[in-house]
């Protein structure tokens, strides 16, 4: 089993702390293209996110993921409630540029944010629009890119480099910033497995580091890395609680389009016919494990 | 299987930007051979060359050097019916949103359909046969503003775009990123219903080992450019050095079996199925570890 110093494992400590991120009976509506028809897309949710949190949040398309994502750096406005970030309202306009510091996305396509010519422009670029002293720049690439695992691609062009590179350079642009979370879109959907792997443990790295970091994917096992999982169906909040017990949900996930890891279900089933491996497994390496801890004993 | 090639590419090469300092070969010589109602899977990293060769099978992209022959016609052939070949294979690209630009859902999809000048009746055949195949619902999507679409209902609707007008030949690029799992559950299934029964030939790229692995006959693995493996799903992922040299990846049931394999047990890593690891895995717990170094005493 991995042992995880996670403040959603820490439930006392949690309650103590301030939210970095809080959701106020958050409603939230597109207008139809028409202007007649109105689609909600967030229905009242509450949410709050911990300084140093991992969470991720999952759900069918259209369950309004993305849309909720938007909000917790002011990209979208609340319909109705309001989005807290560290104290501050989004609604608050003049506070905007403060709260994107706090809070930074990433998105999809990391094309639409790499603008520079070369690597480490790419990510001075935000800087300068932040205004940080030149000789604070050099330090904070030099860590950025370092956390990112790009810095032996200083100079080179983003164009020459891969889709997973590119998603770590827009990464690295963002946590230049020194942003307290980290929202992250289905950022690894145009990935492959390689190139996932890798923004992974970026992802982890950051996280031990104290940032918070909130995905959106569909990728259960990439859910399964986080502290907390998020369930979101038709604008509300379904069901939330560490991975190894939202997965545990098989049929109520599976209701609202979305599955479980395949190693929960290896478990599931082995767990039915030999009652004493345990069912409530999250990936392929406790799996394995699950079988040399049943075997050793066996062998004693 | 149908021993009739439909596309033939042999010795294929492209580059891109040629004579400039941004000159890139993306592919260095691909020989591939897709036979009539087969469903092919092509794997490879990002930039191995996938989507570059499959956009010549709709001369998108015409071969520079090599040979590409796509039912019988020769795409380096000035005389070639390109409109008629780009009827014949749908082309489904990675971002949905890229191939729509129409306001109404029911409009974007008859929009190839009209162009081919079909009559009007015919159009709406196909515009509400293809959103039945690709999972929309015809009369409660088809007035729709396409804005207002999920990411998900936008691959729907591109692929029903590319399923009105009848083509004989599938090529989808990432079919299921971005969608739900049951979505992409979903849509695969369609897929193998649309290969199965409608006998139609499906190509795809993914970088999704389990849905290579459900829906694929055979793989062909490029890498810089050129095909450096070919054979089955099972053979393929059985092949653990392949996998690692090319930086593929494991599906996470072949993981858990390549675990397994490694603390000594011994196990089929050709059985890679959800329902197979299980059994191998009580089989296991049933009947003792059974580990090789036992076997070998």
């Amino acid at each position: 089993m991995r042992a995880k110093s996670s403040l959603a494992s820490m439930g006392v400590d949690r309650m103590e702390r301030q939210p970095l991120i809080r959701a106020e009976d958050v409603s939230f509506q597109y207008k139809g293209d028409l202007g007649e028809k109105v689609i909600p897309a967030l229905n009242q949710i509450r949410l709050d996110i911990y300084p140093g949190e991992y969470v991720a949040i999952i759900g069918r398309n259209g369950s309004g993921k993305s849309t909720l994502s938007k909000h917790f750096n002011g990209i979208l406005q609340p319909s109705r409630g309001d989005v807290w970030v560290d104290g501050w309202n989004t609604k608050e306009k003049s506070r905007l540029q403060e709260i994107r510091k706090k809070v930074g996305m990433v998105f999809q396509n990391p094309d639409n944010q790499i603008i520079a010519t070369t690597v480490e422009d790419d990510v001075a670029f935000g800087l300068e629009n932040i205004q940080v002293p030149p000789e604070e720049m050099d330090e904070r690439i030099d860590a950025a890119l370092r956390l990112a695992g790009l810095s032996s691609m200083r100079r080179r062009a983003p164009y020459h480099l891969s889709e997973g590179q590119k998603q770590r350079l827009a990464i690295a642009g963002v946590i230049a910033m020194r942003p307290a979370c980290l929202v992250l879109d289905e950022a690894t959907s145009r990935l492959d497995t390689y190139g996932r792997r890798e923004l992974l443990r970026v992802i982890r790295r950051l996280n031990e580091g104290g940032m918070a970091i909130v995905t959106v994917t569909h990728h259960m096992s990439e859910a399964a890395e986080a502290d907390r999982v998020i369930v979101l169906d038709e604008g509300s909040i379904v069901l939330q609680g560490p991975p190894r017990e939202v997965f545990q949900k098989q049929a109520f996930l599976q209701e609202r389009q979305l599955d479980v890891p395949a190693a929960s279900r290896i478990a599931g089933m082995v767990h039915e016919r030999c009652p004493s491996f345990r069912p409530d497994l999250i990936d392929s390496d406790e799996v394995a494990g699950e079988v040399r801890r049943l075997i050793g004993e066996g062998e004693k | 299987m149908a021993a009739e090639p439909i596309i033939d590419v042999q010795h294929l090469e492209h580059t891109y930007m040629k004579g400039t300092p941004f000159v890139h070969q993306a592919l260095t010589g691909v020989s591939i051979t897709v036979y009539s109602g087969e469903c092919v899977a092509i794997i490879g990293h990002t930039g191995s060359g996938k989507s570059t060769l499959v956009q010549h099978f709709n001369g998108l992209i015409l071969p520079q050097k090599g040979k590409v022959i796509v039912d019988g016609a020769d795409l380096s052939d000035k005389k070639t019916d390109m409109k008629g070949l780009r009827q014949k294979v749908g082309l489904v690209f990675q971002d949905p949103e890229s191939q729509i630009f129409e306001s109404l859902v029911g409009d974007e999809i008859a929009y190839g359909p009209f162009k081919m000048g079909w009559p009007i009746k015919d159009v709406r055949d196909a515009v509400k046969g293809a959103m039945e195949m690709a999972g929309l619902p015809f009369d409660a999507m088809k007035d729709r503003p396409t804005a207002a679409l999920s990411g998900g209902q936008k691959r729907k609707v591109a692929l029903a775009g590319v399923l009105a007008l009848k083509p004989k030949i599938l090529v989808l690029d990432e079919p299921t990123a971005g969608l739900d799992p049951r979505s992409g559950m979903e849509l695969l299934g369609r897929l193998k219903t649309l290969n199965e029964q409608e006998h139609l030939t499906i190509v795809f790229i993914s970088h999704h080992l389990e849905e290579v692995a459900y829906l694929a006959d055979r793989i062909y693995v490029l890498d810089h450019g050129k095909n450096i493996g070919e054979g089955s799903p099972a053979t393929l992922f059985s092949n653990k050095k392949m996998l690692e040299k090319y930086r593929i990846g494991t599906p996470e049931t072949v993981d858990i079996l390549y675990r397994l394999q490694d603390a000594g047990f011994s196990v089929n890593v050709a059985h890679y199925g959800i329902a197979e690891v299980a059994s191998q895995i009580c089989s296991i717990l049933e009947h003792g570890p059974r580990r090789d170094r036992y076997d070998t005493v």
